[in-house]
């Protein structure tokens, strides 16, 4: 009888092993998104790119023969609930969490998975989320560590601008590029005549405008979030500020061109990501996308079909479908788009979970975005 | 001083468009005791019906016909007959409760069965500007300030010189008196919710091009309108064109001369102001119903 016993607690343990993380068969991945809130585009973009790389994998045969299964929970662009679903996701034992895409709901989510630790892969671009030393964190883009320089240099040396205005959303996105790029403007000679910040979902930007012209500057510096980004340039537009407008990817993104319509126009960026670079890799990647659904994806579209691509290259190296080992694997990664072609550009992974990469510089043009610039790798 | 005129004038088009709002308020509540928590959403609806008919094919202003149309159906005449009438019959509260449902029914409506994103709505104005003393002022404010102005005092005028209007009036004053002299208080309480379905399709319209038309545009532009209502006086129309206008300066100039963060907290530090000192209102009058 007691024999029986430990046969049948042996057999339940077995039964009882966690599926979640990694049954031979499949590998399981809980994104978590902004659906719904202030940063829709974000998440719902990153949703879509993450669901075509997951399509395109399974259809190949998967990763080592097991499928993905990837599901998408709505944080509302809140950080409180990105944190509670956090929570109720980590308790699946996925695989790899994603997301979220807000910086904010990032610094509460990242302690959680590292606690459990469940590699994250985000798309969150303030600079201190990697420099918390946290080992199971990794970026889909750069940090603005990495991208404030290349744009404040771009400012200075090829725009020649002695003064600039700053407008920022008050959150940890944009607090963080504006203590970046302040330090950075510092270095290179060029005054800040306004540092005027904004608040999320805000809907009307006309003071921010005003502000703006009677400030006068060389060059404008936008440094908010897509939708935000496209009521400003329609308020600038409305203000007639005739400066040059330079911003990150969310101020020349595909989504905020296509809301802010002819104001885009002119305004230029730094762009880690686009699907109008000049890359074979890239041009295909938004020809599918476009297929499956009827639009060109913006950055975080390719944050999210890069995301699953990482997770795919770094299990390929390990050789085996490993969570525990998954972090490691992709410390120090460095992938080549030629024999991975769903990472699009060659990509390095620091020690940090930051990203080394080729980026650009791109300008607004009959709404479309043209790229200008390349810029290579920091270490080539 | 020319950015204070700029910001003036781009105070009062933000403020008219809370004006037009507010007035629905008051409407509602003058003629049927009604507060409306989904009027936000109500203004948020229109823009929707105008872009999937946009999505068809449809041109500019035939896509406006058909917002304003559909705002009469379904926000006047379907929110009166389908929730109005038969929660008052329980209350203010109940009502006023029931219609914080349909905001987020609305809201989430939108959301699932539209987009959660934001989507571009066309501007009836040229995107260009014109000189007013000296200062660069988009046709596009101007338009809006104008429109919402006319509404507003053709409404007021329709009110005080028609004789629908007087009828409108005394039956908001007096129902009981005025339903024993033989006016039609019900058909006339409808006609309060048809011009608030109006109105606030006329706002989404001239609201969206600025906001974008996105699901959670009714929260702000709600609690605006709320607040600009009792700051001007819940029982008078001009009082919600006098909070609608003064709100929107405020914040504006709040924004620009005091401190942008705390843009949000201006509108309800007047509100509070306002209540300690002028309970009724700036314009309102203790205890008096009048449209």
């Amino acid at each position: 009888m007691g024999r029986g016993w430990t046969w049948l607690c042996l057999l339940g343990g077995l039964a009882a092993a966690p599926q979640a993380a990694g049954a031979a068969d499949t590998i399981n991945l809980i994104d978590l998104a902004e659906l719904s809130g202030s940063g829709a585009t974000v998440g719902t973009n990153f949703k879509n790119g993450a669901d075509l790389a997951v399509d395109e994998i399974n259809a190949n045969g998967g990763v080592l023969g097991a499928k993905i299964a990837i599901t998408h929970w709505d944080t509302q662009s809140n950080a409180g609930v990105a944190k509670a679903l956090a929570e109720k996701a980590l308790d699946a034992q996925p695989y790899a969490l994603l997301g979220p895409g807000y910086s904010g709901s990032v610094k509460v989510v990242a302690p959680l998975a590292a606690d459990a630790g469940v590699a994250e892969i985000m798309g969150g671009e303030a600079a201190d989320l990697t420099r918390a030393g946290n080992k199971f964190l990794f970026r889909t883009s750069f940090g603005q560590q990495s991208s404030m320089p290349k744009i404040a240099r771009y400012i200075a040396d090829d725009l020649k601008a002695k003064t600039a205005a700053i407008v920022y959303v008050n959150n940890d996105f944009g607090k963080g590029g504006n203590d970046s790029i302040v330090k950075e403007f510092d270095k290179r000679g060029v005054k800040v005549l306004l540092d005027d910040s904004t608040e999320a979902g805000q809907a009307d930007f006309s003071a921010d405008a005003i502000k703006v012209k009677a400030a006068n500057p060389d060059v404008v510096f936008v440094y908010l979030n897509e939708e935000e980004s496209a009521r400003m340039l329609k308020e600038l537009r409305k203000a007639d500020v005739t400066k040059p407008l330079v911003g990150e990817t969310t101020l020349i993104g595909q989504k905020v061109i296509e809301l802010a319509g002819d104001a885009a126009n002119g305004a230029i960026g730094h762009v880690g990501l686009t699907t109008d670079a000049p890359a074979p890799a890239l041009k295909a990647y938004r020809d599918r996308f476009f297929a499956k659904y009827h639009y060109v994806p913006d950055h975080n579209g390719i944050k999210g079909y890069l995301a699953i691509y990482m997770i795919k290259a770094a299990t390929e190296k390990m050789g085996k479908i490993d969570p525990k080992g998954l972090p490691d694997a992709l410390h120090g990664l460095s992938i080549s788009a030629a024999k991975e072609p769903g990472i699009l550009l060659d990509l390095t992974i620091d020690g940090n979970g930051d990203l080394d990469r080729e980026s650009f510089i791109g300008r607004v043009v009959d709404g479309k975005q043209v790229i200008t610039e390349v810029l290579p790798k920091l270490n080539p | 001083m020319a950015n204070f005129v700029a910001l003036l004038i781009a105070g009062l088009s933000t403020g008219a468009l809370y004006a037009l709002v507010a007035v629905g308020f008051t409407l509602m509540w003058q003629t049927s005791q009604t507060i409306n928590f989904a009027q936000g959403e109500f203004v948020m609806l229109p823009a929707f019906f105008m872009l999937a008919a946009m999505n068809r094919g449809a041109p500019y202003w035939l896509a406006l016909a058909v917002g304003v149309a559909l705002s009469l159906a379904i926000l006047g005449l379907a929110f009166k007959r389908l929730l109005v009438d038969p929660m008052l019959r329980h209350g203010v509260l109940p009502l006023a409760i029931a219609t914080m449902a349909l905001s987020s029914f609305l809201k989430e409506s939108v959301k699932t069965f539209y987009s959660a994103e934001a989507s571009p709505f066309p501007s009836p104005a040229p995107s260009s500007d014109l000189k007013v003393l000296g200062v660069a002022v988009s046709w596009q404010s101007l338009a809006g300030l104008i429109a919402a102005l006319l509404a507003v005092t053709f409404l007021q005028l329709g009110l005080s010189r028609t004789r629908i209007g007087r009828q409108m009036q005394a039956a908001a004053q007096n129902p009981t008196v005025a339903q024993i002299l033989g006016l039609p208080v019900e058909r006339l309480i409808l006609y309060a919710f048809l011009l608030n379905a109006a109105l606030v399709a006329l706002a989404s319209a001239l609201v969206s091009p600025i906001y974008l038309a996105k699901f959670s545009n009714g929260e702000t532009l709600g609690q605006a309108a709320f607040i600009a209502a009792i700051v001007g006086g819940f029982n008078q129309v001009r009082g919600a064109v006098v909070g609608g206008l003064l709100l929107g300066v405020v914040e504006n100039l709040g924004a620009a001369y005091i401190s942008d963060a705390y843009r949000d907290a201006i509108p309800l530090f007047v509100l509070v102001v306002v209540i300690l000192f002028r309970p009724n209102g700036l314009v309102g009058r203790a205890e008096e119903r009048t449209v």
